[in-house]
């Protein structure tokens, strides 16, 4: 093996990946079969975390970075002035198997930008996960990116072999996919993830009947809107988040900060700002609509087609609907109780098991965790000292964050700093 | 009142058990329960010392695993912690258990109950980073080898996982603290000791022992986990948090950090 010549793609392939932001190796539970290499471990393992705090936990490369597209918002666009190579399957094979077996790893994360067309590319992609799996019995985990317009039977086969599949569709709205990747259609990246929905449900139902059906993506499928890229509000990436939840069952949807990575009349310029708390609100976000119970309506519509910046979304919910507070956390069943601000749905659980033994207090709170300085406004409980004045939104929004801190606030904040 | 009794053992998870259930079936009044390499007599309290006997200590693993599987997996995590005075505590916990009806649930608002499930979290958090900073080194003579300095004794909880995962090659983890090892030598994993010559953490000079190509793949690791890094959205503080700075020593791509 040549290591100069594999560092040096390494380094150019592994660059243009890391944009990607996907890096989960959980929700696989395949096994070590007949003494092979390898297993997925169902939480999933970072093994490291970059100096931005991100998790590595899978190699995650691009076979390649030549490609015949020319989106504006991509590194590794057509007109893009950067080195480019490109892995051959075997050496892919080799890289991952030798960093799997020293423990660096959990898997193999495999993208590709598109060279001659998506089925020449897919076929690439399959192969090395084919590769993988028969001639060298590797049973870690693998992430294949679908590629925009792969035929169905090429989609069908990588899932046979990858534990994660995964289209981005990068531009939230279709407006913005006209505007900033001209080359390719919404239908483009609905297709493959049709395909993989379908299968997914099919294989399900066979191994319900019978039970040695072999696995089709047990880990599902994820994809990744990019966040200030095409000025879409937030209420457009949190609808079109939830319908790719709905029709495609996708296990995740990502939110990626816009990195400038190009001089785009189009898009932000080099050096500003990457929206972290903007992508962080809308994490928050999608977990109010998958764990908390809340309907994407009440948290985004019309009338609030944003976030609030300066606090969370459930928060600015509450604050909205304060008719439905005070709730007494001694007797509200536990979807009022995930409602209140402050307290999550670890909070949520303790709480239900601890009041069987006796009525709650706010040390009891305290110790099982709940962030008092919000969910003291919201709640009652076993004490005679609650918030008993009448305060209306803005006056217990002003209180709070008087009474806190937060890493973004120096951000937002109105206040001009004496010495700057 | 009987007069209370000091019970020694050897130091083992087995020994403990018998000793607990010594202490259950002979109904003594513990006053504690030391490892004999460090046992202290009490003023007013004799010292018996327990011999290890695995069925004894079956039937109290037994017992307490038909409890509540979540309380078996405490007590076994709680006392890998080696925490000082951790045997006594864990006798308590095991008598509340055993007084429950159901060992479900076990009122957390209680200390005992609380402090051991906290220290058992604690255990579990450093099998599961054990499990993701193991850095395994390929040597001449084709053994995977890692050394760990764990902060708890979490050598057999990890062995399982390495099991299952590298069926397929050799390999040796050893704890320069504890001063043993798990090895697997495709069959089994047994535990050794080993005079181990110097310990092979991050340093600029290549140490012969290993194999020609071990080095280009760290480099080659080493190089990943930079380009992969994000410059415009660095955050220190994040990383240290998810990689706090004891374990850096052993992990091979932040040796330019150490």
């Amino acid at each position: 093996m040549n290591f100069d010549r594999i560092r040096e793609k390494l380094n150019i392939l592994a660059d243009a990946a890391k944009y990607d932001v996907s890096c989960a190796s959980s929700g696989s539970d395949r096994t070590n079969k007949g003494k092979g290499l390898g297993n997925a471990s169902k939480m999933g393992i970072c093994h490291s975390y970059t100096a931005d705090g991100r998790c590595v936990s899978l190699l995650k490369i691009l076979l390649t970075n030549h490609c015949i597209f020319d989106c504006a918002y991509c590194v590794t666009r057509k007109s893009n002035d950067v080195p480019r190579a490109a892995f051959k399957v075997q050496e892919v094979v080799d890289l991952t198997i030798n960093f799997y077996r020293r423990n660096y790893i959990e898997g193999l994360f495999l993208s590709s930008g598109i060279f001659k067309s998506p089925d020449h590319t897919m076929e690439r992609l399959v192969s090395v996960a084919k590769k993988l799996r028969e001639e060298e019995n590797f049973n870690g985990y693998i992430h294949l990116k679908s590629i925009p317009g792969a035929s169905d039977e090429l989609m069908y086969e990588a899932g046979l072999y990858a534990d994660r599949l995964s289209v981005n569709i990068e531009v939230p709205t279709i407006s913005g996919l006209k505007l900033l990747a001209p080359d390719k259609k919404h239908e483009d990246f609905t297709k493959p993830m049709e395909k993989v929905r379908n299968e997914i449900v099919r294989y399900t139902s066979e191994r319900k009947i019978i039970k040695s059906t072999p696995k089709y993506a047990p880990a599902g499928q994820s994809t990744q809107m990019i966040v200030g890229a095409s000025g879409e509000s937030d209420k457009d990436i949190m609808y079109s988040a939830t319908y790719y939840y709905k029709t495609f069952n996708m296990k995740r949807v990502y939110y990626s900060g816009y990195v400038p990575v190009t001089h785009d009349s189009r898009l932000p310029a080099i050096g500003s700002q990457v929206p972290m708390l903007r992508e962080n609100r809308l994490y928050q976000t999608d977990w109010l609509l998958r764990f908390y119970g809340f309907s994407i309506g009440e948290i985004l519509n019309n009338q609030h087609p944003n976030l609030d910046m300066d606090v969370d979304p459930k928060l600015s919910w509450a604050l909205r609907n304060l008719h439905h507070f005070p709730v007494d956390v001694n007797t509200a069943d536990k979807r009022l109780l995930a409602r209140i601000p402050g307290i999550g749905m670890r909070s949520v659980d303790k709480i239900v098991k601890a009041r069987k033994f006796r009525k709650l207090n706010w040390d009891h709170l305290k110790k099982i965790g709940v962030a008092l300085n919000r969910a003291q406004y919201f709640m009652v409980c076993d004490s005679r000292h609650w918030e008993r004045r009448d305060l209306d939104a803005d006056k217990i929004k002003g209180m709070i964050l008087q009474h806190s801190t937060g890493k973004y606030r120096n951000q937002h904040s109105t206040q001009l700093s004496l010495f700057n | 009142m009987n007069a209370s009794t000091t019970l020694v053992y050897d130091g083992s998870f087995n020994g403990f058990l018998t000793a607990v259930f010594v202490a259950f079936d002979e109904k003594i009044n513990v006053a504690d329960i030391q490892k004999n390499n460090q046992s202290q007599s009490g003023l007013f309290s004799e010292t018996e010392t327990v011999f290890t006997h695995v069925d004894k200590a079956k039937r109290v693993w037994n017992g307490i695993r038909n409890k509540s599987h979540n309380a078996i997996s405490n007590v076994y995590f709680a006392f890998l912690s080696e925490a000082e005075g951790v045997e006594m505590m864990l006798y308590t916990y095991i008598q509340k258990l055993m007084r429950t009806k159901n060992g479900k649930y076990l009122d957390y608002s209680d200390s005992t109950v609380l402090y051991i499930a906290q220290l058992a979290k604690k255990v579990g958090r450093e099998k599961h980073r054990m499990e993701a900073f193991v850095r395994f080194q390929l040597t001449k003579d084709e053994i995977y080898f890692a050394n760990i300095e764990p902060d708890f004794d979490v050598l057999p909880l990890i062995s399982k996982h390495f099991r299952d995962r590298y069926a397929d090659q050799k390999w040796l983890i050893y704890d320069i603290k504890r001063k043993y090892g798990i090895y697997y030598d495709l069959n089994h994993v047994e535990m050794v000791s080993l005079n181990l010559k110097d310990i092979h953490h991050n340093k600029t000079v290549k140490s012969d022992a290993f194999d020609t190509e071990e080095y280009e793949y760290q480099t080659l690791w080493n190089d990943y986990f930079k380009s992969t890094n994000i410059a415009s959205r660095i955050n220190p503080k994040l990383h240290t948090q998810h990689v706090p700075k004891r374990y850096w020593k052993y992990l091979s791509e932040k040796k330019e950090a150490v």
